[in-house]
């Protein structure tokens, strides 16, 4: 029984591999298309699929049609190491693009490595994925660049007094509290309460009962949308009208719709701004509505820039030869995509700028630009 | 009953043969191949405590969790210290990572024992809820513990799980449960399970036979969590959720409770299915539409599952013993 199921997925997998045409560059993507993480994953893949199609309608790279084979690791950890081999021994493919969350890209950004496989994650802001080593590069600004811009933006507006809530669950949650802090506190500002929840959380009345009687000026709430959307919600119930922050994992197509009307006024950084008139963002966003039917999300915009990256240091290399086209990515230097001007440093981060964004009217708007 | 011991050195031998040509395996079925081994020690040995005892552990992936942490840390923290005192060389780095197998085996054991010797005194329902409870305490615990990564997540630099370690770990595992089961304490284990007021009454001590079950199946599944960990090579809470021990009852009820080959099969069939739907998702001779079906493959993978569970509620594989009964008397 063993070796029939075997022999059978053999035959399968063989079948797969010879129905892929040969004259193609192949790129392998692997994202959470299902599962707890899936709504930025499919705004990521949508955002690709529709760079991918706009390169190869403009002749391709090198004269050959780009190919990428997308591969859904459920959100679920484990399933990123495999799938990550498969692109590699399976379908040969000359570059990774990664996964936002920074867990995964740690798993799938090894083998990469091993394999001298070039892998750009378009949305991990964990410092440690880059560290992994010389193939592997972002697309987007760290958690510490993220902390720092909420921390400088939030005593520019003359508070003083900052309460954090933090998602325990979650590094990146941490790690943007933690920059926050230090930022702050350096800078004249004082924490004058923490709290904690975990992701998948429903009731926050109790850590919000301690931070109110802090009496803070506003609250910091590095989390992901769903939770700091009943978190916004619940505060405002309770009589906690201060203005929250937050980062980019604010970003999430039920926020507005779970939060109401109770984050008016409140300010998150993030990676692009629908708001922004320049014709790079405006035709991107009119092409992603035209085809999926909604406005994109950062996800999308951040996976729309990373293949487009690729596609052109690709075309930069001259050949899809793992090395060549490693020391073309590094050499990325002023790209202007959608979520601005990027260029990749020594440590293979990008350095962009962010945005700051406030939400009201039911919609996000535009605030500030903040240069790296 | 030195059967079982022969077969255990027979396929101990073809496995060390078959490990001098591990390299020229297609790192993706590695993958797929390494991870089926893991899961039959899982399987295996919660089939002891599910299966064979007949007591309802949802925590086998807590387990797990301690056993993955303790070797990862074992071979980040101390391993080199003692390589450096050794003067290295490839063999004391074997020897080491076997060491941190073992190590996580007994932290996890130890776990078992604490966690079964309060809480095995409840029944059914409650026991579950219990090691429900004592996965999630080990999953937030390793969330909060900075020094093994958090909520971040632990890499491990090494990767030292290969064909050899895996399907040794299995072969033991079966050994183990298999032998154990043909034993007085079997004897007990299926006592217990099959009726705990008579077997008290017949004056068996049942919560020693139970926590003896659930200690020797925590032993090999935080065996499984070192194989994982030095071949993923990295970590994560989230990985040892509910779900992963869900994952593990699984097995264990499609193969049929108290079956072992039947459990075998199932960590085989159960690990397969799932990219063998990946690979038919990606054939390009299928039409779109059911392409697209297939892309949605763990809808698919759990409708298979119930229609396993509603035609053979006894497990897939348990009808096995007439089969082989059959073959007997024909041999005969």
């Amino acid at each position: 029984m063993k070796r029939i199921s075997f022999l059978v997925v053999t035959a399968l997998f063989a079948l797969g591999v010879a129905a892929i045409a040969q004259d193609e560059i192949k790129v392998g993507l692997y994202a959470s298309l299902t599962g707890g993480q899936a709504s930025y994953g499919i705004s990521q893949n949508n955002a690709i699929q529709l760079g991918l199609e706009e390169i190869n309608q403009a002749g391709g790279v090198l004269g050959k049609p780009l190919k990428i084979i997308v591969e859904d690791d459920r959100s679920t950890p484990g399933e990123s190491a495999t799938i990550v081999r498969k692109l590699i021994a399976n379908d040969k493919v000359c570059a990774i693009l990664g996964e936002f969350a920074s867990s995964r890209s740690l798993e799938g950004g090894p083998i990469c490595q091993e394999n001298k496989i070039p892998m750009i994650s378009p949305g991990s802001t964990n410092p440690k994925v880059t560290e992994i080593g010389d193939y592997i590069f972002r697309t987007c600004f760290m958690d510490s660049f993220q902390g720092t811009v909420m921390g400088r933006f939030a005593l520019a507006k003359g508070y003083k007094k900052a309460a954090i809530l933090t998602d325990e669950k979650q590094a990146y949650s941490k790690g943007l509290a933690h920059y926050f802090r230090e930022y702050f506190t350096k800078n004249g500002g004082e924490i004058v309460k923490e709290q904690s929840y975990s992701s998948g959380d429903k009731d926050f009345r109790a850590q919000l009962t301690s931070l109110k009687a802090a009496k803070p000026d506003m609250v910091f709430v590095p989390g992901y949308y769903n939770e700091v959307a009943l978190i916004s919600r619940q505060a405002r119930q309770f009589g906690l009208k201060v203005p929250f922050m937050g980062g980019d994992g604010w970003e999430g197509d039920s926020l507005l719709k779970v939060a109401g009307n109770s984050l008016d006024g409140c300010y998150f950084s993030s990676h692009f701004s629908a708001d922004n008139q320049s014709p790079v963002v405006q035709g991107f966003i009119a092409k992603y509505k035209a085809k999926f039917g909604i406005v994109p999300d950062c996800q999308a915009a951040l996976g729309y820039d990373t293949v487009k990256i690729l596609a052109d240091a690709i075309n930069r290399a001259g050949s899809t030869n793992p090395a060549a086209l490693r020391d073309a990515i590094a050499a990325t230097k002023d790209f202007q995509g959608v979520t601005g001007k990027i260029s990749l440093d020594a440590n293979r981060n990008a350095s962009k700028p962010a945005v700051v964004q406030t939400v009201g009217e039911g919609r996000y708007k535009f605030v500030e630009n903040v240069e790296p | 009953m030195n059967r079982p011991k022969t077969w255990l050195l027979v396929f101990v031998a073809l496995i060390w043969a078959a490990s001098w040509f591990q390299g020229a395996i297609n790192p993706y079925y590695f993958d797929i191949l390494i991870t089926i081994g893991i899961n039959i020690v899982l399987g295996v040995s919660l089939n002891l405590v599910n299966g064979y005892t007949g007591q309802f552990s949802l925590g086998h992936a807590g387990f797990m969790a301690v056993g993955a942490y303790v070797s990862a840390a074992m071979t980040i923290f101390l391993c080199p210290r003692w390589l450096a005192a050794c003067g290295g060389g490839s063999t004391a780095e074997s020897a080491l990572f076997l060491g941190a197998l073992v190590a996580g085996g007994f932290g996890a054991a130890l776990a078992g024992l604490a966690v079964g010797v309060p809480s095995l005194r409840l029944k059914g329902d409650y026991l579950a809820i219990v090691t429900l409870g004592f996965g999630e305490i080990i999953r937030v615990m390793v969330q909060n513990t900075e020094a093994v990564g958090g909520s971040r997540g632990l890499s491990i630099p090494a990767r030292e799980t290969g064909l050899f370690t895996t399907y040794l770990a299995a072969a033991l595992a079966v050994y183990v449960v298999v032998s154990l089961v043909h034993s007085t304490y079997g004897r007990g284990f299926l006592m217990v399970r099959d009726d705990e007021v008579a077997a008290e009454a017949m004056g068996i001590n049942t919560t020693k036979y139970k926590v003896m079950a659930f200690v020797v199946g925590a032993f090999f599944a935080g065996i499984a969590g070192g194989l994982y960990a030095h071949f993923k090579q990295f970590i994560h809470p989230e990985g040892f959720g509910f779900l992963r021990s869900v994952d593990i009852v699984v097995i264990v009820i499609l193969g049929g409770m108290g079956n072992t080959p039947g459990v075998i099969l199932a960590a085989i069939l159960l690990t397969i299915l799932p990219e063998g739907l990946r690979a038919l998702a990606a054939l390009e001779a299928l039409p779109v539409w059911l392409r697209g079906m297939i892309q949605n493959r763990m809808i698919l993978y759990s409708l298979l599952l119930i229609g396993l569970m509603l035609t053979r509620p006894q497990g897939l594989f348990s009808g096995g013993g007439k089969w082989l009964r059959w073959w007997k008397r024909r041999q005969a």
